[in-house]
């Protein structure tokens, strides 16, 4: 066994909410070590040819890939912070020990603060020969063509039309690969309308209404039948429609990646609204854990904008618990938080001020597992 | 060695929330192999060309990329045979953390070959069953 590695701040995933963590517990006089299993610093962003909005024109109009390059620039040149790519925490300790794998084998480091943003995993859907090579995450298949230049298939048929369905298929497009349909099992588009209407543009039908049936083929996906719903989502009769496919992508949502936080005891809730199983915590993005943060996907399924402020207020704090202490701290806390109230105000902020008001009651009354 | 990823487009106006610039519309596209060789937003620099084997056959692939997107773009999709029903399996998550892919590399069994980097003659064989562990090193 190697011996055990110290740490002021260990932040868990370099995602957007990670990153802005490592930026603002330095910018507080913290030393940071940030871990990330993939090679490139960014997590979902380094896939995003998209242009996104920003909060408060704060990145507004620019590119995932590029606000990625941005903010990874900014931690690799820091001395402060020690960036540990190709690195994957495998293990979480009630103690606070991380256990991190790098080329085969495992380090052992106790940091004094762990901030965990390790974003989120794609949901599955039930259905006949779900496991067929050729049924692919959304995700999955924008990893291949955007960061690999690799094609996911030929043709493909796409389950889920929000925005992650709407975006992947038009970037499907982009890279020169047919998409047959979108599918949507609720009686409209979940994402936004320019997105949708893109898709249109492109003579793509989107079907509302509609999920897949049963997927066939005898080595890999061959074809697909899709069935129309009813207003209670069951299978309407005669309904039936074929596509043939090479691939199916699955965009049904996301899930919080929380294995690390069970491990190391953080309470846990199931908040549908969140994206299932979240971890109980303060207005500061403490856990139940003294000493463990999070911020972003991880805390419940929002994006990259929220994720960066989750992570900035997540990193302010966590400094401060160790006694760094800046002239524009309490401001810049104050800010952030109103900002995130901000991002969440409307209708499309609904579900997660109503999730957020359910986990802040579910801690006020001492639950969780 | 990694792919860097580079936008040849200039940015334009944010086309609003979550916006794609219309301006790439229509652009032509050229594929070959399974990868792709033009896109209006990206660039791909390809890494060495390295040779590997797959069940046996000799296949090609960029240095540095996981070994399934080589398998992918070779046209090979299933990876590995179920223990218990015995069915094809490919990848699914492609970020190494759903086991779908793992393969057997250089006599390693259960590699995620989703997030393993390809190398100069690798020998990749399509894993049945639950494989062995190794003994400690
Ligand atoms: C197709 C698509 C389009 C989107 N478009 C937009 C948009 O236009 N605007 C917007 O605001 N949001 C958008 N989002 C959402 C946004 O990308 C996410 O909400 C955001 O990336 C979440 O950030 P994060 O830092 O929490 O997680 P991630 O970006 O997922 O980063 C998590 C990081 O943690 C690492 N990690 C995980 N586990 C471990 C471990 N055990 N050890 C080490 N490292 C680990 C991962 O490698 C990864 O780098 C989109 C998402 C998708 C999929
Ligand atoms: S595809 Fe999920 S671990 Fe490789």
């Amino acid at each position: 066994m190697s011996s055990l590695l110290t740490s002021e701040i260990c932040v868990v995933g370099a995602g957007p909410a990670g990153l802005k963590a490592a930026i603002s517990a330095r910018d507080m006089g913290a030393h940071v070590t940030l871990v990330d299993s993939e090679v490139n610093l960014g997590g979902q962003l380094v896939k995003q040819t998209h242009k996104f909005f920003g909060s408060r024109g704060q990145f507004a109009g620019m590119r995932g890939i590029d606000i990625a390059k941005l903010l990874a620039d900014e931690v690799s040149r820091d001395p402060s912070v020690d960036v540990m790519c190709e690195s994957q925490v495998v293990g979480f300790y009630e103690d606070g020990t991380l256990a991190i794998e790098k080329d085969d084998s495992i380090q052992f480091l106790k940091p004094e603060r762990v901030i965990c943003a390790a974003g989120a995993s794609e949901r599955m859907l039930s259905f006949p020969n779900n496991d067929l090579p050729g049924v692919y995450g959304a995700g999955a298949a924008q990893t291949l063509m955007n960061v690999y230049g690799v094609k996911p298939g030929n043709r493909v048929l796409m389950i889920g039309a929000g925005n992650i369905g709407l975006i992947v298929s038009y970037q499907l497009l982009q890279a020169g690969v047919e998409v047959a349909a979108v599918l949507e099992a609720m009686p409209h588009v979940g994402g936004y309308d320019v997105h949708a209407r893109k898709i249109q543009r492109a003579g793509i039908p989107i079907l509302t209404s509609h999920t897949i049936k049963e997927a066939h083929g005898t080595r890999s996906v061959e074809d697909a039948t899709v069935w129309a719903l009813d207003s209670e989502f069951h299978p309407v009769i005669d309904s039936e429609r074929y596509f043939e496919v090479d691939t199916i992508c699955l965009a049904v949502g996301l899930t919080p990646l929380t294995e690390l936080l069970w491990q190391a005891g953080c309470r846990m809730v199931y908040v549908p609204e969140l994206g299932g199983y979240a971890p109980l915590r303060c207005e500061n993005y403490e856990t139940t854990h003294p000493g463990v943060f999070v911020a972003g996907d991880l805390a419940g399924i929002e994006e990259a904008s929220s994720a960066m402020i989750e992570g900035v207020v997540a990193g302010l704090s966590a400094a401060r618990s160790l006694g760094y202490e800046t002239d524009g701290f309490e401001e810049r806390l104050r800010l952030a938080k109103n900002e995130l109230e901000a991002l969440r105000q409307g209708p499309t902020g609904q579900k997660v001020r109503q999730g957020i008001r359910r986990l802040m009651a579910l801690r006020e009354v001492g639950e969780g597992i | 060695m990694q792919y860097i990823l580079t936008s040849a487009f200039a940015s334009n106006a944010n086309s609003g929330a979550y916006g794609i610039n219309s301006a790439m519309e229509g652009m032509g596209l050229v594929m070959d192999d399974g990868r792709i060789k033009h896109h209006p937003i990206l660039e791909f620099k390809e890494g060495r060309k390295v040779r590997f084997t797959f069940d046996g056959k000799e296949l090609e692939g960029y240095e540095g990329e996981p070994i399934a997107c080589a398998l992918h773009a070779a046209g090979v999709r299933v990876l590995k045979e179920s223990p218990e029903l015995k069915r094809p399996r490919g990848f699914f998550c492609a970020i190494g953390n759903c086991s779908s892919c793992l393969m057997t590399v250089d006599g390693r069994p259960n590699v995620r070959v989703c997030v393993e980097r390809l190398r100069e003659g690798m020998n990749v064989i399509t894993q049945k069953g639950k494989g062995v562990l190794l003994a400690d090193k």
